[in-house]
């Protein structure tokens, strides 16, 4: 009898822990497609708070997938051939690199937007502009995107397919296209998929740095939460799940890919 | 081609002496071999002439008269074989071979009329779109030198050509890469640590120990002719007889044998087909083991001399372990070298 | 050109982008905090003054409580879900590290949900408790978000555990729940180091819930908002964010020194 209970805690953990997490994430779900959250379901399903919504955040929420995707473009250029670089010359510097790239991730966002806006805060075309928010996403994702491609590289001999291809004649800008690219595609894939997640859902960086004409997806949803209807915010909640779980699921399937390669 | 290498020499950062300022020369059309374990600054040579290291100042490096000393390695028009043959995984088999044509910027169709005739040459017809993940060891190596020859290169270098094959695939492969280089015709340099392997495909050998050439010649040469203790080791596995010289007698624990010449301050070395199982012999031996291969068989000997002698005998039959038996060996047969560093 | 320059080239945007907006930022930041009229002595000042230490204190104390609750529930997920392959196993599993993606705000959502005014379990029990908004609300926001990270650390970890270990302890006759004390967890105490370091740091520097969560709550980034957006004490909140900042950089390098793996995102 013992035994059976004890066999079972973990699954009854397990269990609870999953409920826990679950429960209000279908709450929100239903509460977004309810027509009055009070009645319930009883009082019928209706689409009407998601347009709504679509009809109050559209700005917001394309603003917010308009700078991931641009977010994701700039970290391909800066982490890409860094990555490279990094993975050709695997010494102490490149460590000491690699940790401090890492900072924004150590550091709260909070201190890392309060940098950023000592520096660049009275410059009023810069403050102003959504690339202000888009330098706190690159910085917050960079190091993903550089580590995800980094530990592919650092996985393949590259030094020898290098050398390979230099015996072949092929300059180093050739051989980065022909030979370091197309190599390192799966952990660029998981790196991409990992930069627009992160930038979708990023709040703590942007609350700081956003104006009132320049509200990211998140930022919306924090509004939402503080002075829309439950109904809305749950819709509005429901969006964004709609919008990430995708990405997530696509995220960890390339990850995984690319820990496989590696092995 | 013609290779002429003077004053070639590595340092590496911290001191490291790879290899000791050493001159080659190699003749159109040869193959050359570099011999020696692991450590002896053969592969650092190798990487020298591809230009994938350095030479310490004063190094010359000379291709049918150009100097190439100072052009990297993408100019040099090398051809090179890796250990781990480097194939790209991004592209298929074609793709990897066209790749040097590709950065000579040939017009298409050449590229595939040359890689058509490269692959068939090393048997490679049919494989073309394979990936290269979908390739077994033996069809690895072949696009590796298909590789490596498609460009044309004026001479061709191989890293541990066959040491990445199980063993009953190297010696296949190893007749089959003679075969191929001879055809090519093409002036080739190969790093080995397999004495077989050298002496089946080079025509000459450079034996090395401790980043410098102990001695170079064809294999029969350095067989018959060592230059020192080193390469008759290592070239054929010769065997020290430790005992005391006087005249023209090496007295062993075992017994006393005739020498061909004076001996001293020198090591007295012997082959184990020297050895021969005799009656009359002047040595006695105690059987340790002895083991059936097929044509002979090897037996390990004791108390002749202080370590242990291997034998080849060839018969219907051999002694059996524990029996003490006589030995005997030629005064001819016995290698008198400079006693020296263990290079 | 050569080998040595395409690869400056490689570094040189990165590089530029780094100066400009992470290293010169921080150097401001760091003088920033002495720019009050206490200048260094601000450091002392803060610690000083009872408000702050006691901000201090209660995050680390949340923190703490959040890494060893995260840790004893995912762990015991964690080795479940590895040793035991079941029919929704996969749906648990996602279900489970889903929340990874989630901002801090969407997180205190979801405790709103579960214990606000008009929370699920405001309305399931008699007693109307309404905890969102308390520390208690708190608590489960971090809680939240610290679940799926340290499952992910945890179960890396296990599956690399050797199961010829357990069964060689089987065969010397140990119980389920000795080999649990003696043999996996101490194969597993890097990776439960290093997530427990993780979610210290993450607890420490979240702001997004308390933020959504509101009330009187005082948490170290909430105080350091409220410094630098109400009182305009640029000094002071960039002090702050100074010693918030080591504290975890500091946890997060006693993390990798563990387990040298990934570092799960948000907060």
């Amino acid at each position: 009898m013992m035994k059976s209970v004890t066999k079972s805690i973990p699954l009854i953990v397990t269990l609870l822990a999953c409920a826990f997490l679950l429960i209000p994430i279908i709450q929100s779900v239903l509460a977004g497609l309810t027509v009055n959250y009070f009645r319930g379901l009883s009082s019928g399903l209706t689409l009407k708070w998601v347009a709504r919504v679509l009809e109050l955040y559209s700005g917001s929420i394309l603003l917010s997938i308009w700078i991931a995707l641009v977010c994701l473009v700039v970290t391909l250029i800066l982490g890409v051939p860094a990555a490279y670089a990094l993975a050709r010359n695997p010494g102490r510097a490149s460590r000491v690199l690699e940790e401090f790239i890492s900072l924004p991730l150590a550091i709260p966002g909070l201190a890392l937007a309060l940098a950023l806006l000592q520096l660049y805060g009275t410059l009023q075309g810069f403050r102003t502009s959504w690339t202000f928010i888009l330098v706190g996403h690159v910085l917050y994702t960079l190091p993903f995107m550089v580590r995800s491609v980094l530990s592919v590289l650092a996985a393949i001999d590259l030094k020898v397919l290098e050398e390979g291809a230099a015996s072949l004649g092929a300059g180093p800008a050739r051989r980065f296209f022909d030979i370091v690219v197309p190599n390192a595609l799966p952990g660029i894939l998981a790196g991409a998929l990992t930069v627009v997640t992160l930038s979708i859902g990023e709040f703590n960086l942007t609350w700081m740095l956003h104006t009132p004409y320049l509200k990211t997806l998140p930022v919306g949803l924090a509004d939402s939460y503080a002075s829309m209807r439950l109904e809305v915010a749950s819709a509005y909640t429901l969006v964004f799940f709609v919008m990430i779980v995708p990405l997530l699921m696509a995220m960890q399937w390339a990850s995984a890919r690319a820990q496989r390669i590696m092995q | 081609m013609t290779l002429t290498l003077t004053n070639i020499a590595k340092t590496f950062p911290g001191g490291v002496k790879a290899l000791l300022p050493t001159d080659l020369e190699i003749a159109k059309g040869e193959i050359v071999s570099l011999l020696g374990p692991s450590g002896c600054g053969k592969s650092t040579l190798l990487r020298m002439i591809a230009g994938l290291e350095t030479p310490d100042a004063g190094a010359k490096i000379v291709f049918d008269g150009e100097d190439v000393t100072r052009q990297s390695v993408e100019t040099r028009k090398i051809g090179m074989v890796f250990q781990s043959y480097a194939l790209f995984p991004n592209m298929s088999v074609r793709g990897n071979i066209g790749y040097g044509l590709k950065m000579q910027k040939l017009p298409k169709s050449e590229i595939e009329a040359r890689v058509n005739e490269v692959m068939t040459l090393c048997r490679l017809d049919g494989y073309a779109d394979r990936a290269i993940t979908a390739l077994s060891g033996g069809q690895r190596q072949r696009v590796a030198l298909a590789r490596a020859m498609a460009p044309r290169p004026r001479v061709l270098l191989l890293d541990e050509p066959l040491s990445a094959l199980d063993a009953a695939l190297r010696s296949q492969l190893r007749d089959e890469l003679a075969l191929l280089l001879r055809q090519f015709g093409i002036t080739a340099i190969f790093v080995t640590h397999d004495q077989n392997e050298a002496m089946a495909i080079a025509d000459r050998v450079a034996v090395m120990s401790q980043g410098a050439v102990a001695q170079i010649g064809t294999p029969e040469a350095l067989y018959r002719n060592p230059s020192t203790g080193f390469v008759a080791r290592f070239v054929g596995d010769a065997m020290p007889l430790e005992g005391r010289v006087e005249g023209d007698q090496l007295h062993l624990p075992g017994g006393s044998l005739r020498l061909p010449g004076p001996a001293a301050n020198s090591e007295v070395l012997v082959r184990a087909e020297d050895i021969r199982i005799d009656p009359q012999g002047p040595v006695t031996a105690r059987v340790e083991t002895v083991t059936f291969l097929g044509t002979h068989y090897r037996i390990a000997l004791s108390g002749a001399s202080d370590t242990l002698l291997i034998a080849l005998h060839s018969g219907l039959s051999a002694p059996s372990p524990g029996e003490t038996v006589h030995l005997s060996i030629a005064p001819e047969a016995l290698l008198i070298l400079p006693k020296g560093v263990a290079a | 050109m050569g080998q040595r320059q395409f690869l400056m080239l490689c570094l040189l945007p990165l590089a530029v982008f780094t100066l400009a907006f992470l290293a010169i930022p921080l150097g401001r930041l760091i003088l920033a905090s002495g720019e009050s009229d206490a200048g260094w002595a601000i450091y002392l000042k803060i610690i000083q003054t009872p408000r702050y230490v006691s901000t201090l204190v209660q995050t680390v104390v949340v923190s703490l409580a959040v890494t060893a609750a995260a840790l004893a529930i995912s762990t015991t997920a964690g080795l479940f879900l590895v040793r035991n392959r079941f029919v929704g196993r996969n749906t648990l599993l996602s279900i489970l590290t889903l929340p990874l993606a989630f901002p801090g705000v969407v997180v205190g959502f979801m405790i709103i949900l579960l214990g606000g005014r008009q929370g699920l379990v405001n309305q399931l029990l008699p007693g109307h408790w309404v905890f969102a908004y308390s520390i208690t609300g708190l608590f489960l926001g971090y809680l939240y978000f610290s679940i799926p990270r340290v499952l992910l650390t945890v179960m890396a970890a296990a599956e690399k555990i050797d199961p010829a270990l357990e069964e060689a302890a089987q065969t010397l006759g140990a119980p389920p729940h000795r080999i649990l004390i003696d043999v996996l967890l101490p194969a597993l105490s890097p990776a439960l180091i290093a997530a427990g370091a993780i979610a210290f740091a993450t607890a420490m520097g979240a702001f997004g819930t308390a933020f959504t969560l509101a009330t009187d709550i005082d948490v170290l980034p909430m105080v350091i908002y409220t410094e630098f957006t109400l009182s305009a004490n640029i000094a002071m909140a960039s002090a702050l964010s100074v010693i918030l900042g080591l504290v975890t950089w500091a946890m997060l390098l006693i993390a990798r020194s563990f387990s040298g793996g990934t570092v799960a995102a948000g907060g």
